[in-house]
């Protein structure tokens, strides 16, 4: 029986009493939409009868859906199953994960380079399934790096990022890496404004010398995301994005905020305009523009990473400029649509004919339409201009308005059956309208302060719409308390009746700010379930233990090493000096599924390799003093895992130890 | 010997002939931890895993128990396997456009004795792979604990679960002895009515 938390007190309450609700002392249930609030979380419960068999994925059986949850602060992608909720993994992207050596072992330290050097996280924000002609397609998940600005391919065969793009002239990746109909395109643009190139400038001239920027990446070929073209725009601070589609195709909506310029306490002075900007680009003028010659190629420093397929070797490759057009030389490209009070999302219905703005502080939900947008800019119904971005009409671009919608509009996704859900911040609930009439026709609380929400599909041209996920800001008294720093909480919500019907309250690790979900059908059947020895061309590979071995070139000792059920050769390691540096080159010769091998060693300042089959990662150990230091497997691999260990042995320098490698008292190729 | 006989041993030998391409027969291994299971496939010029890396595996697991690795090239019936086959199929065409009692009687009489050769043989190499095990590099060692798989049927070997059973090309093969045994048989009758007549 849950116990009911103490300060959940029987009230019932009106939405729009606004002091109790900032107040914020109990949230729960909605006298509006016409349910008591029972109490607690039996209110919760109340209309949940049958969630239990809806969200009930019986041993063995499958989810219906992969959710890929963003992991915010800790740079990592988790994955879930839904409706079940259950988390099925952790994708490093942006972070060290000392789990499997990711950002650890030599081969995938590259991967988390950049043009400030080796950084070992990021707070990663936006999820973009890759998409053919609008729909998803289940090929890559990209994502966004915020801190340290980058984005990022993750190779859905494989479940792991094999690609990473800095973003040079960028500082908070935040509109990022929202897609284009056919994956042409993902976007990134700066939150921060900053000056371009980056230099040493007094803060406070902030409206003279500081500037954003709006990045379109090719992303269509893996191997090969590069930056197509830079725009550069006012210095606001630029955030979300959406693609358009239908009447909208070729152009992409970003949401901005701080069109005060301001460069302190933006709480305050960022929130003095009435309205601030929707920028609609129109990417493909851009590319004409490029095409026509325009633009200059800017000197930058930033970085490419990618990991070869074959040798699995990541690479970290320097680049040095990127194309930069400005909408003055190039008309046409991008208008400014004049949008209630700092809106965060600018979010796409499936028909691609209305543009949802989530204004965190407006009073209504502003909708603008694509084609009077069109009509608008053929007639020039011009307000101003801004650096040479017209600014359209209020008037003349919006649909309609949600009216009373609640609190602190944010983000706003679609079922594909004519309703927008949308969350809301402050009021803590999901409220779903209708396009079209733009009237209220549900409202359901979550538990507590819902960032973003996710429909399946509710991004694309056709929504899978069973479901809306609310990610939450703030966690309380959901679950067992586990000391101050608390878990996320995510809602799962039936959308496919009239009501919104709670099924599901999981927590998530880290902090997700958005996610998306495809049907499990279009991930599973092509999963990489090992790495083909034969295929494997990494330079340190041992395919058996034939051809494993231990090299000196100076003061660097390569050993390549084999793992196999149930143990390493060489296991008997002699020779090696204090002030080398050893290299664990470790190949998985099994060709199984599942069964992956690790090696650590004692007293390593590095982390653990976990070694798929087929596959080569390297550990670097640089030992300090003479002894002898055992390695073994790390990953229980077979019933005699235990057994599987060796020993390392290390003289001082100047000792004249012969370098030897041995398993079973035979000496390993290349052994001396 | 009947037109009916003729195109009996012609159908036979195009049924042995798909021996080239259909595996003979199937191991299956089940275990707790392999729910998708191993399995090997016995064809007429080699072993392979029903999986890529099945075989891999196999041996691989086969380790702990002393069991010699299973090396298809180290086997040399399966080099002179299909040449035999190959004649067998060759005179059987030879038989057929002859249309004599005798050739048939004796052909039949060799293909019976190749499968039984060949069920013995088959039967003789799981004994020495289940049996002759290297107790000195044995992991898991039980005394008196063999590993034959079973030639048809199904049989427990410590955590695995094997099943043996003809697969296509031994069904094949099988349905091609049967129409021999017809087609001889129909020979034989025919001759009676003649002579009768």
């Amino acid at each position: 029986m849950p116990m009911l938390h103490p300060y959940v007190l029987e009230v019932p309450m009106s939405w729009f009493s606004r002091s109790r609700l900032i107040t914020g002392a109990a949230l729960v249930g909605t006298a509006a939409v016409g349910y008591a609030c029972a109490g607690g979380r039996s209110a919760s419960l109340a209309g949940t009868a049958g969630a239990a068999e809806r969200t009930y994925v019986a041993p063995g059986e499958y989810d219906e859906l992969y959710a890929f949850l963003s992991g915010g602060f800790n740079g990592q992608v988790g994955v879930y199953g839904l409706p079940s909720g259950r988390l099925l993994k952790l994708i490093p992207v942006f972070s060290q994960h000392a789990e499997n050596g990711w950002g650890y072992s030599e081969e995938t330290k590259p991967m988390l380079e950049t043009s400030y050097g080796f950084i070992p996280w990021d707070d990663l924000h936006h999820t973009a399934l890759s998409q053919t002609n609008g729909e998803d397609d289940g090929r890559w998940l990209f994502v966004n790096g915020n801190n340290t600005p980058r984005v990022a391919r993750i190779d859905l065969t494989t479940f792991e990022a094999n690609e990473i793009l800095e973003i040079p002239n960028a500082a908070g990746n935040h509109a990022s890496p929202f897609v284009t109909e056919n994956t042409e395109y993902i976007v990134s643009s700066t939150r921060f404004s900053i000056p371009m190139p980056n230099r040493d400038v007094p803060i406070a001239e902030y409206r003279a010398q500081f500037k954003g920027q709006i990045s379109f990446i090719t992303a269509d070929q893996p191997g090969k995301m590069d930056i197509a073209f830079q725009i550069i725009v006012p210095g606001f601070n630029y955030d979300l994005a959406r693609a358009g589609k239908g009447p909208s195709a070729g152009w992409m909506f970003f949401s901005s905020y701080n069109s005060e310029q301001a460069n302190t306490l933006l709480e305050v002075n960022a929130s003095q305009n009435d309205k601030d900007y929707i920028g609609a680009v129109n990417y493909r003028a851009a590319e004409a523009c490029v095409k026509a010659g325009k633009g200059t190629r800017a000197a930058v420093d930033y970085r490419h990473n990618y990991m070869d397929e074959f040798s699995r070797v990541a690479r970290s490759n320097r680049r040095t400029s990127v194309l930069q057009i400005t909408p003055a030389e190039c008309p046409g490209i991008m208008y400014y649509m004049p949008t209630p009070k700092s809106p965060h999302g600018a979010d796409v219905d499936p028909s691609g004919e209305y543009i949802v703005a989530g204004g965190k502080l407006a009073a209504v939900i502003p909708v603008h339409s694509a084609t009077k947008m069109l009509a608008a800019i053929k007639n020039k119904e011009f307000e101003g201009e801004l650096e040479g971005i017209p600014v359209l009409r209020y008037a003349s671009t919006i649909a309609g308005e949600v009216q009373e919608p609640g609190l602190g509009p944010l983000h706003t996704e679609f079922d594909g059956k004519g309703y927008a859900y949308t969350s809301m911040f402050l009021s803590s609930e999901i409220v779903k309208w209708k396009l079209g009439t733009w009237e209220v026709v549900d409202r359901a609380p979550t538990y507590y302060s819902v960032g973003h929400l996710m429909i399946p599909g509710g991004g694309t041209r056709k929504p899978y719409g069973r479901y809306v996920l609310a990610m939450n800001k703030i966690t309380k008294d959901r679950y067992l308390p586990t000391g101050p720093e608390l878990a996320h909480s995510a809602q799962l919500y039936d959308i496919s009746g009239e009501r919104m019907q709670l099924l599901l309250d999981f927590p998530t690790i880290g902090e997700p700010h958005y996610a998306n979900a495809i049907e499990a059908s279009l991930v599973r059947e092509r999963q990489v379930r090992f790495y083909s020895l034969a295929e494997n061309r990494h330079p340190q590979l041992a395919r058996s233990a034939r051809e494993s071995g231990i090299e000196r070139t100076g003061k660097m000792v390569h050993v390549r090493m084999t793992a196999v059920r149930s143990h390493m050769t060489p296991d008997n390691i002699e020779g090696i000096l204090v002030g080398d540096t050893v290299m664990f080159h470790v190949t998985n010769i099994e060709q199984d599924w599942d069964v992956p091998h690790g090696f650590a060693i004692l007293g390593a300042q590095n982390a653990e390799l976990l070694v798929m089959p087929g596959e080569t990662r390297t550990l670097r150990w640089i030992p300090a003093k003479p002894g002898v230091y055992p390695f073994y497997c790390t990953d229980f691999c077979s019933a005699l895992h235990q057994e599987m260990q060796g020993y390392a042995r290390v003289s001082p320098a100047g000792a004249t130890v012969a370098l030897t490698a041995t398993t079973n008292n035979k000496t390993a190729a290349g052994g001396n | 010997m009947t037109s009916r006989a003729r195109w009996l041993i012609i159908v036979a030998a195009a049924l042995m002939a798909t021996v080239y391409v259909l595996p003979l027969w199937r191991v299956r291994l089940i275990a707790p931890q392999y729910p998708e299971g191993l399995g090997m496939l016995i064809r007429v010029n080699g072993v392979d895993g029903i999986k890529p890396n099945d075989l891999n595996s196999i041996n691989n697991l086969n380790h702990y128990i002393g069991m010699k690795e299973i090396v298809p090239d180290a086997i040399p019936e399966l080099k002179w396997m299909p040449w035999i086959l190959g004649a067998l199929i060759a005179t059987g065409l030879l038989v057929a456009a002859l249309g004599k009692r005798l050739p048939l009687f004796l052909w039949g009489g060799a293909l019976a004795l190749l499968l039984v050769a060949g069920l013995f043989d088959y039967w003789r190499w799981g004994y020495d792979y289940g049996h002759n095990l290297d107790m000195s590099i044995a992991i898991i060692k039980i005394p008196g604990m063999t590993y034959q798989p079973p030639l048809i049927g199904s049989k427990k070997l410590l955590n695995f679960y094997a099943t043996s059973w003809p697969a296509s090309g031994g069904i094949a093969l099988g349905l091609a002895a049967g129409l021999v045994a017809l087609a001889a048989f129909d020979s034989r009758r025919r001759r009676v009515t003649l002579e009768e007549a």
